[in-house]
C-alpha cells in the first residue's frame, strides 16, 4: 500500500467546476457509390476528466486524436452518443440546460478570420451575443467597448473596424473579447494562438494570463505546441485515438511521463540545445486515424514496450500514487501481467 | 581555396502591383558547399521571397530585383533558356510546406522522379526508374516498389513529404532550398523528416537553406542561422551564437517568445506591436517602433552593421559597443 500522506489537506476538496464522464462520439463514415455508411470514426471514445475552478487544463495529442471533438462536445456544438457533462455538479439535460452551459462555457478557435462576420464592426461583433440574450443595445455597446479595452484594443480606434482591417493577433483579441461578453466560467481555447507569429503569440499568452487572474477564469487549452502547454497549464491531458492516455499535473507529466506515448510526444519536440540535437525519431510513420482502432491498448502497434497483454485488453485509466496522476498503460498497472509492471501489493 | 556555392550581394526585391511591397531590403549571404543555414523569421519577413529569388521563381513582370546573386559560379539573375532550366532542379532544388506544389497529381511518384532524372541528366528511362526506386528507398518510404506506382493523393501527409524530398534530391542538387517543409506536420512526423533531411544532406554533401519560424527546427537542421526581419538579416551567426549570445533585440525577443527559459506564472517578455507593412523602403531601423532599447538616432538613420568575423553580423546600434548590448 502507499504510505499515508504526511499531512492531510485542511478542507475537503471542492467538487470540480466541469466534469466529463464516459464521453463518446462516433461519426459515420460515408463511402461507396450511394454514400452508404461504410464504417465509423471513433473520434471520442470514452473520455472522462475533471477541471477544477481556476485551473488550466492543457490537451495535447497528434492530429485527429479527438481534441477538437472533445471541445465541441463540451459546448454542445455536437451531441454526444453517450456520456455525461456536469457543470458545478449539475448534469446537462437533467438540471442544466444547453443555453446555460453555452453561456458558461465559451470557445475560441484557431481561425480568427472565419469566426468573425466580415460585415460586422468589432463593437457589433462583441455586442451581438449579449444582445441576442436580451441586453439593451446601449448597454451591450458599452460592454463591447469595455471588453475591447480589456483585451488591449483601444475602443476609440478599433470599435468601428471590420475584420479585414485587423491583424491576426488583433482579430484573436476580438474573439477572446467576444467569448468574455457572456461572463463565462470556462473558456476553451482550441489552437487559439497557433496561427499567430511567435512575438504576437507571446502578447496573447500574457493577455490570457491577465484575464484569468482578473476574472477568475478556468481554461481548457488545446495546442500542439508542448512548450506553450507547459508554460500555461496546471494539468495536462494526453489523448490518443479518441482516448485519454495520461493525465496529470504539468510538472509531473513533463518530468515523469509514464505512458510511452507521452514520452514519445515529448521526445519529438525539437531540441533547443545545439549540443544535444535529437538523434532518433521516437515514433515512425504517420498518426493513425480512429477508424477501426487497434484492439487492446490502441497505441500497441507503435509502442516499443508492447507485449501480448497489450493487444489482448484495454488498460483503462489507472490512478498512480502521486497526486492526480492517471495513466492508461499495462506497464504501469500492478498485476496487469506486463513484464514491466509491479506485482500487485 | 574553395569557392562559395552561394553569394548574394545587397539583394533587394520589390513587388510593383496594386500595392508596392519592399519584400527584401539588402540581403548579403555567403554559403559554402555542404553548409546548412536556417533563415529564421516571422510571416511576411521575406524568407520565401529570398528562396524564390535564388531559383528565379518570382513573377518577372511585376518584380524588381536588385543586387547580385551567384550560385555555383552562375549569375542567377541573367540566366535564361536551357541554363535556367538546368539551374532549377539540376543545381538548385526546392521543397515546400505543401507537397502538392511540387508533385503532379496525374503522374505516379515513380514516373515523376524518373522523368526529372531523364530530363536533367539525359539518361535512359530505365536508368531514371532505377534512380526513382533508389530515392524512394533512401527517404524510407515503406514498400518502395509498390509506392513507385502510387499517385500523390494515395499517400499520407508524411509520406507525400518524403516523396517530394525524393523528387527534389533525385538529380543530386548542390543546393536544397527548404521552405517550411515541416510546418504543417505533427511534431512526431516533423522530427522524422528533419532527421531524414539532416542525414541526406550529409550523405549527398549538399548545401541547404532551410526557412522556418521555429527556432527548435533551426537548431535541429542547421549549422548557422540568419534572423530575418522586415526583409533584412538583422543577425547572423552559428546556431550556438544565436541561441547562447543573441545580440540583436529582435533575436532576444524571439527567443523569449519561443519560451526559451520561460518561467511558469511569470509574464513573458513579449515584443509589443507587429512587423511593418513594407510599403516604403526602410530609411531607419525597421525594428525601432517595437524595440525596448531604442535610442535617439534609431528612427532617423539606418543602423550600422557590426561584423565580428565572417558569418557573424548584427545590424544594431548597440552591437558596436558590446557592453551596452
Ligand atoms: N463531423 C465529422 N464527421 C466525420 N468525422 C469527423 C468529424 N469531425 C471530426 N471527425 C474525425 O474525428 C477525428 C477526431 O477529430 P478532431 O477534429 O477532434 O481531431 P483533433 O485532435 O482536434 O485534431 P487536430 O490536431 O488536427 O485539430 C478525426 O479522425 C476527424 O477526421
Ligand atoms: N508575388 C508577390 N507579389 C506581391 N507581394 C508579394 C509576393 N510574394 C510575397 N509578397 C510579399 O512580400 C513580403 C514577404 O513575403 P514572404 O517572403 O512570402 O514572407 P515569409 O517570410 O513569410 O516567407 C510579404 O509582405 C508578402 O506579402
Ligand atoms: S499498454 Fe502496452 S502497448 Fe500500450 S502503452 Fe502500455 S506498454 Fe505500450
Ligand atoms: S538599432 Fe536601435 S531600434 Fe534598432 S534594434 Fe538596435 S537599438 Fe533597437
Ligand atoms: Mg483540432
Ligand atoms: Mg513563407
Amino acid at each position: 500500500m502507499n504510505p499515508a500522506p504526511a499531512s492531510l489537506p485542511e478542507t475537503a476538496p471542492k467538487p470540480p467546476l466541469l466534469s466529463v464522464n464516459g464521453l463518446r462520439k462516433h461519426f459515420p463514415l460515408k463511402g461507396g457509390l450511394f454514400g452508404q455508411t461504410t464504417g465509423v470514426v471513433r473520434a471520442v471514445d470514452g473520455v472522462s476528466f475533471d477541471v477544477a475552478e481556476g485551473e488550466t487544463l492543457g490537451i495535447v495529442g497528434e492530429s485527429g486524436c479527438g481534441k477538437s471533438t472533445t471541445a465541441r462536445l463540451l459546448v454542445d456544438l455536437i451531441t454526444p452518443d453517450d456520456g455525461q457533462i456536469l457543470l458545478e455538479s449539475r448534469r446537462l439535460g437533467v438540471d442544466l440546460d444547453v443555453r446555460e452551459l453555452r453561456r458558461h462555457v465559451q470557445m475560441v478557435f484557431q481561425d480568427s478570420y472565419a469566426s468573425l462576420n466580415p460585415r460586422l464592426t468589432m463593437e457589433d461583433a462583441i455586442a451581438f451575443g449579449p444582445r441576442v440574450n436580451g441586453m439593451a443595445a446601449a448597454k451591450a455597446t458599452a460592454l463591447a467597448h469595455e471588453l475591447l479595452a480589456k483585451v488591449g484594443l483601444e475602443p476609440r480606434r478599433f470599435a468601428g473596424r471590420y475584420p479585414h482591417e485587423l491583424s491576426g493577433g488583433q482579430r484573436q483579441r476580438v474573439n477572446i473579447a467576444r467569448a468574455l461578453a457572456f461572463s463565462p466560467k470556462v473558456v476553451i481555447l482550441d489552437e487559439a494562438v497557433s496561427a499567430l507569429d511567435k512575438s504576437v503569440e507571446a502578447q496573447v499568452l500574457n493577455l490570457l494570463a491577465d484575464l484569468k487572474k482578473e476574472l477568475g477564469l478556468t481554461y481548457i487549452f488545446i495546442s500542439h505546441d508542448l512548450n506553450v502547454v507547459r508554460y500555461i497549464s496546471d494539468r495536462v491531458m494526453v489523448m490518443y485515438l479518441g482516448e485519454v492516455a495520461e493525465i496529470g499535473p504539468v510538472e509531473t507529466l513533463y518530468a515523469n511521463p509514464t505512458h510511452p506515448y507521452t514520452r514519445a510526444l515529448l521526445a519529438a519536440m525539437p531540441s533547443m540545445d545545439p549540443d544535444r540535437r535529437t538523434e532518433e525519431a521516437p515514433l515512425t510513420g504517420d498518426p493513425p486515424n480512429p477508424i477501426n482502432p487497434p484492439s487492446g491498448c490502441r497505441f500497441h502497434p507503435r509502442c516499443r514496450n508492447a507485449e501480448s497483454v497489450c493487444s489482448a485488453g484495454s488498460p483503462g485509466l489507472f490512478k498512480l500514487p502521486s497526486d492526480r496522476h492517471l495513466v492508461a498503460c499495462h506497464a504501469a498497472i500492478p498485476g496487469s501481467g506486463h513484464s514491466l509492471a509491479e506485482m500487485p501489493a | 581555396m574553395t569557392m562559395p556555392l552561394v553569394e548574394m550581394k545587397d539583394v533587394t526585391v520589390r513587388f510593383d502591383g496594386a500595392r508596392t511591397v519592399h519584400a527584401v531590403n539588402g540581403v548579403n549571404l555567403t554559403l559554402m558547399p555542404g553548409e546548412t543555414l536556417s533563415i529564421l523569421g516571422e510571416s511576411g519577413s521575406g524568407k520565401s521571397v529570398t528562396l524564390k529569388t535564388l531559383l528565379r521563381l518570382l513573377p518577372e513582370n511585376r518584380t524588381a530585383i536588385g543586387g547580385e546573386v551567384r550560385v555555383a559560379g552562375a549569375d542567377v539573375l541573367s540566366l535564361d533558356g536551357r541554363a535556367l532550366a538546368n539551374h532549377r532542379g539540376g543545381v538548385v532544388s526546392m521543397i515546400f510546406q505543401d507537397p502538392m506544389l511540387a508533385l503532379d497529381p496525374v503522374y505516379t511518384i515513380g514516373d515523376q522522379i524518373a522523368e526529372a532524372v531523364v530530363r536533367h541528366e539525359g539518361v535512359s528511362r530505365q536508368a531514371g526508374l532505377a534512380r526513382a526506386l533508389d530515392m524512394l528507398t533512401r527517404v524510407r518510404i515503406p514498400s518502395p516498389e509498390r509506392r513507385m506506382k502510387a499517385y500523390p493523393h494515395e499517400m499520407s501527409g508524411g509520406m507525400r513529404q518524403r516523396a517530394m524530398i525524393a523528387l527534389a534530391l533525385a538529380c543530386r542538387p548542390k543546393l536544397l532550398l527548404a521552405d517550411e517543409p515541416t510546418t504543417a506536420l505533427d511534431a512526431t512526423v516533423q522530427i522524422q523528416i528533419l532527421l531524414l533531411l539532416r542525414e541526406l544532406q550529409r550523405e549527398f554533401g549538399m548545401a541547404m537553406i532551410f526557412v522556418t519560424h521555429d527556432i527548435g527546427v533551426a537548431v535541429e537542421v542547421s549549422d548557422r542561422i540568419a534572423v530575418m526581419y522586415a526583409g533584412e538579416f538583422v543577425e547572423t551567426g552559428t546556431v550556438r551564437q544565436i541561441i547562447r549570445e543573441p545580440r540583436h533585440p529582435y533575436t532576444k525577443g524571439l527567443l523569449a517568445a519561443n519560451l526559451h527559459g520561460a518561467v511558469k506564472g511569470e509574464r513573458l517578455d513579449a515584443i509589443p506591436g507587429a512587423p511593418p507593412a513594407l510599403e516604403t523602403k526602410p530609411t531607419a531601423c525597421s525594428f525601432a517602433p517595437r524595440c525596448p532599447v531604442r535610442q535617439e538616432g534609431c528612427e532617423t538613420a539606418r543602423p550600422p552593421v557590426a561584423s565580428f568575423d565572417p558569418g557573424r553580423m548584427v545590424r544594431c546600434i548597440h552591437a558596436v559597443e558590446p557592453a551596452l548590448a
